[in-house]
C-alpha cells in the first residue's frame, strides 16, 4: 500500500471523492427540484406542458450521459458561451457537469414521481373530494403524503446512480475519482489492484450502505393497503 | 380526463385549461426562439455545419461504422450480461453457503462501483497485471457484462422470489430435480415478470455504450461526433444527430419490449396468473 503513504496522493484521493459527493449533492438537489416540476407538468391539465414533460424525459432518458456531458462541456461551454465562471476553470466545469447531470437524472426523477402518484388508488382522492376539500387540501393531505412514502426506494436508487454517474463529469477535466484512478494507475504500474479496489471499495463503503438505509426507510414508510 | 388529481372538468375548468395552454405555448415559445437565437448567433444553423450530414460519405465512413461498433459492443453486452444475470441470481439463491455468499458479494460489489472505474481499470489497469494490451472493445464490454449483469442478477432474483410457492412445490412434487425446478419453473415466469426491468436496463447498458468514447474505443459518439466535429467544425450538430440516432436505437428497443410484454401475456400456454413481483427493483441508471 506505499501508494497510499504519499500523503500528495492521500491528498489526490480524498479531493476526488469529495468532489463526487459535492456533485452528487449540487446535481442531486437540481435533478429533485427540476424532477418534481417536470412530473407536475406531465400530470397537468395543459397539453402543452404534457408535450413537454414527456419530450424531454424521452428525449434525456434516452440519450447517453457521456453524450450529454460531452455537449455541456463543448457544445454549450465551447460553441454557445454557456459560462459559469470567467476566471476559474475548475469551477465552470464543475457547473457544466452538474448542469448535465441534473438534467439526466431530472427526467428519472420525474417519472418516479409520476409513477408514485400512480400508485395512489383513484377512491382517495374521489373520497377526498366527495368531503368537500379543494384541489390543495385533497393534494397535501391525501395524496402526496402517500405518493411520497411510495417513491423512497426509487429516490433511493436514482441517488445511487447519480453517485456513480458523476464519474463521468471527469470527461471534462474534473478530477473526481475514476480520472484520479487512472492517474494513479499510470504512475504506479506495481500497485494496480490496490488502487483499484481502494477506490471500487470506498464506493462500497459509500453506497451500499446507503441502499440499505434507503431500502430500510422505504419498508418503515410503507403505506400498508 | 378524471384521475387520482383532477375530476373531470367542468365548463370553468375548461376555461381556464385554455388560457393557462395559450400563456405556457407562448411561453415555450419564447424559450424556443431564445435557444434558436443563441445558435443562431454563434452561426449553428448556417449551411455549412449541416451539410456534411447530407452527404453518403460522411454517413459511410463515421456514423455507420460507429454505430455498428456500438451495436457490436451492445450485443456482446447484452447477452454476456444476462448469462451472468442468471448464472449468480441461482447461485445467489442457492442452497449452498460457499456459492451463495460469494455471488451475493461479487453482485454487491459490482452494483455499487461505477462502470467508468471498471473500464478504467480493465483497460489501464489490468495491461499492467497481464503484461498484455487489453482491447477498448473487451474493456467496454467487460464493464458492461460486470455492471449490467449484477443488475440484472438482482432483477431475477426478485422475479424468482415472487414466483408463488406452490408453484415449486408442485413441480417438486411431480419428482422434478432441484436444477429442473428452476429451468422449466422459476426462471421461465421470473423472466417474464421482469421483462420491463430487463428491457430498461438493456437500454440502460446500450447507453453505457459511450463509455466506450473515453478510452477511444471507435463508437458513435467517438467517430460520428468527436471525428465528426474534428473534420467539419460542426460540434453542436454533430452532438444533435449522434443523440437523435441513439433516441432512435433506444427508442426501438423500447417498442420492441411493450411488444414483447403485449405477446407473452397473450399467449394462453399457462393457466398460471401472471407473477407479481411485490417491490420490483427499478434498473439502475
Amino acid at each position: 500500500m506505499h501508494v497510499f503513504s504519499d500523503p500528495a496522493n492521500r491528498a489526490v484521493y480524498l479531493s476526488s471523492f469529495l468532489l463526487i459527493l459535492k456533485l452528487t449533492g449540487a446535481a442531486g438537489v437540481i435533478a429533485l427540484v427540476f424532477g418534481v416540476v417536470l412530473a407536475a407538468m406531465r400530470v397537468s391539465p395543459v397539453p402543452v406542458l404534457r408535450g413537454f414533460g414527456t419530450a424531454w424525459v424521452n428525449v434525456f432518458r434516452n440519450t447517453p450521459l457521456t453524450l450529454i456531458i460531452f455537449f455541456c462541456y463543448f457544445g454549450l461551454f465551447v460553441n454557445l458561451g454557456v459560462t459559469y465562471s470567467d476566471d476559474d476553470i475548475d469551477l465552470n466545469n464543475f457547473w457544466l457537469g452538474v448542469t448535465g447531470l441534473a438534467a439526466y437524472t431530472a427526467a428519472f426523477v420525474c417519472e418516479t414521481v409520476r409513477s408514485g402518484i400512480n400508485t395512489v388508488p383513484a377512491g382517495q382522492a374521489d373520497a377526498a373530494r366527495a368531503l368537500g376539500m379543494t384541489f390543495g387540501q385533497t393534494l397535501r393531505l391525501v395524496v402526496l403524503p402517500q405518493a411520497t412514502r411510495s417513491v423512497v426506494a426509487p429516490f433511493g436508487s436514482i441517488l445511487i446512480a447519480l453517485a456513480k454517474n458523476a464519474t463521468i463529469v471527469g470527461t471534462i477535466g474534473v478530477l473526481e475519482s475514476a480520472s484520479v484512478m487512472r492517474q494513479l494507475i499510470n504512475d504506479n504500474g506495481d500497485a494496480v489492484i490496490p488502487i483499484f479496489l481502494v477506490f471500487a471499495g470506498t464506493f462500497v463503503a459509500l453506497l451500499v450502505p446507503t441502499g440499505y438505509l434507503f431500502g430500510w426507510l422505504a419498508k418503515r414508510l410503507a403505506v400498508r393497503r | 380526463m378524471s384521475s387520482v388529481l383532477y375530476d373531470v372538468p367542468g365548463p370553468r375548468a375548461r376555461r381556464r385549461n385554455r388560457l393557462l395552454t395559450a400563456l405556457c405555448t407562448l411561453a415555450l415559445l419564447a424559450v424556443g426562439l431564445y435557444v434558436y437565437r443563441r445558435f443562431d448567433a454563434r452561426g449553428h444553423w448556417d449551411a455549412a455545419k449541416w451539410q456534411p450530414f447530407g452527404t453518403a460519405g460522411l454517413w459511410r465512413d463515421f456514423i455507420i461504422p460507429g454505430l455498428v461498433q456500438t451495436l457490436s459492443a451492445a450485443a456482446a453486452g447484452m447477452v454476456l450480461a444476462l448469462a451472468f444475470g442468471v448464472v449468480f441470481a441461482v447461485a445467489r439463491l442457492s442452497d449452498r453457503w460457499w456459492l451463495r455468499v460469494p455471488a451475493g458479494a461479487a453482485v454487491e460489489f459490482c452494483r455499487a462501483v461505477p462502470l467508468l472505474l471498471m473500464i478504467f481499470f480493465v483497460f489501464y489497469g489490468l495491461p499492467f497485471v497481464i503484461e498484455a494490451p487489453v482491447p477498448a472493445f473487451w474493456a467496454v464490454v467487460t464493464g458492461l457484462t460486470l455492471y449490467n449483469g449484477s443488475v440484472l442478477a438482482e432483477a431475477f432474483r426478485a422475479g424468482i422470489n415472487a414466483v408463488p410457492r406452490g408453484q415449486s412445490e408442485a413441480a417438486y412434487a411431480i419428482g422434478m430435480r432441484k436444477g429442473q425446478v428452476l429451468r422449466y419453473v422459476l426462471v421461465p415466469q421470473a423472466a417474464r415478470a421482469m421483462l420491463p426491468v430487463i428491457v430498461s436496463q438493456l437500454v440502460v447498458l446500450l447507453k453505457d455504450t459511450a463509455l466506450g468514447y473515453i478510452i477511444a474505443y471507435p463508437e458513435l459518439l467517438e467517430r460520428g461526433v468527436n471525428e465528426v466535429a474534428a473534420n467539419h467544425g460542426n460540434v453542436v450538430a454533430a452532438a444533435l444527430v449522434a443523440g437523435a440516432l441513439y433516441i432512435c436505437v433506444n427508442g426501438g428497443l423500447t417498442l420492441f419490449a411493450g411488444w414483447l410484454e403485449r405477446r407473452t401475456r397473450r399467449s394462453g400456454r399457462t393457466t398460471a396468473r401472471p407473477v407479481r413481483v411485490p417491490d420490483a427493483p427499478t434498473a439502475a441508471v
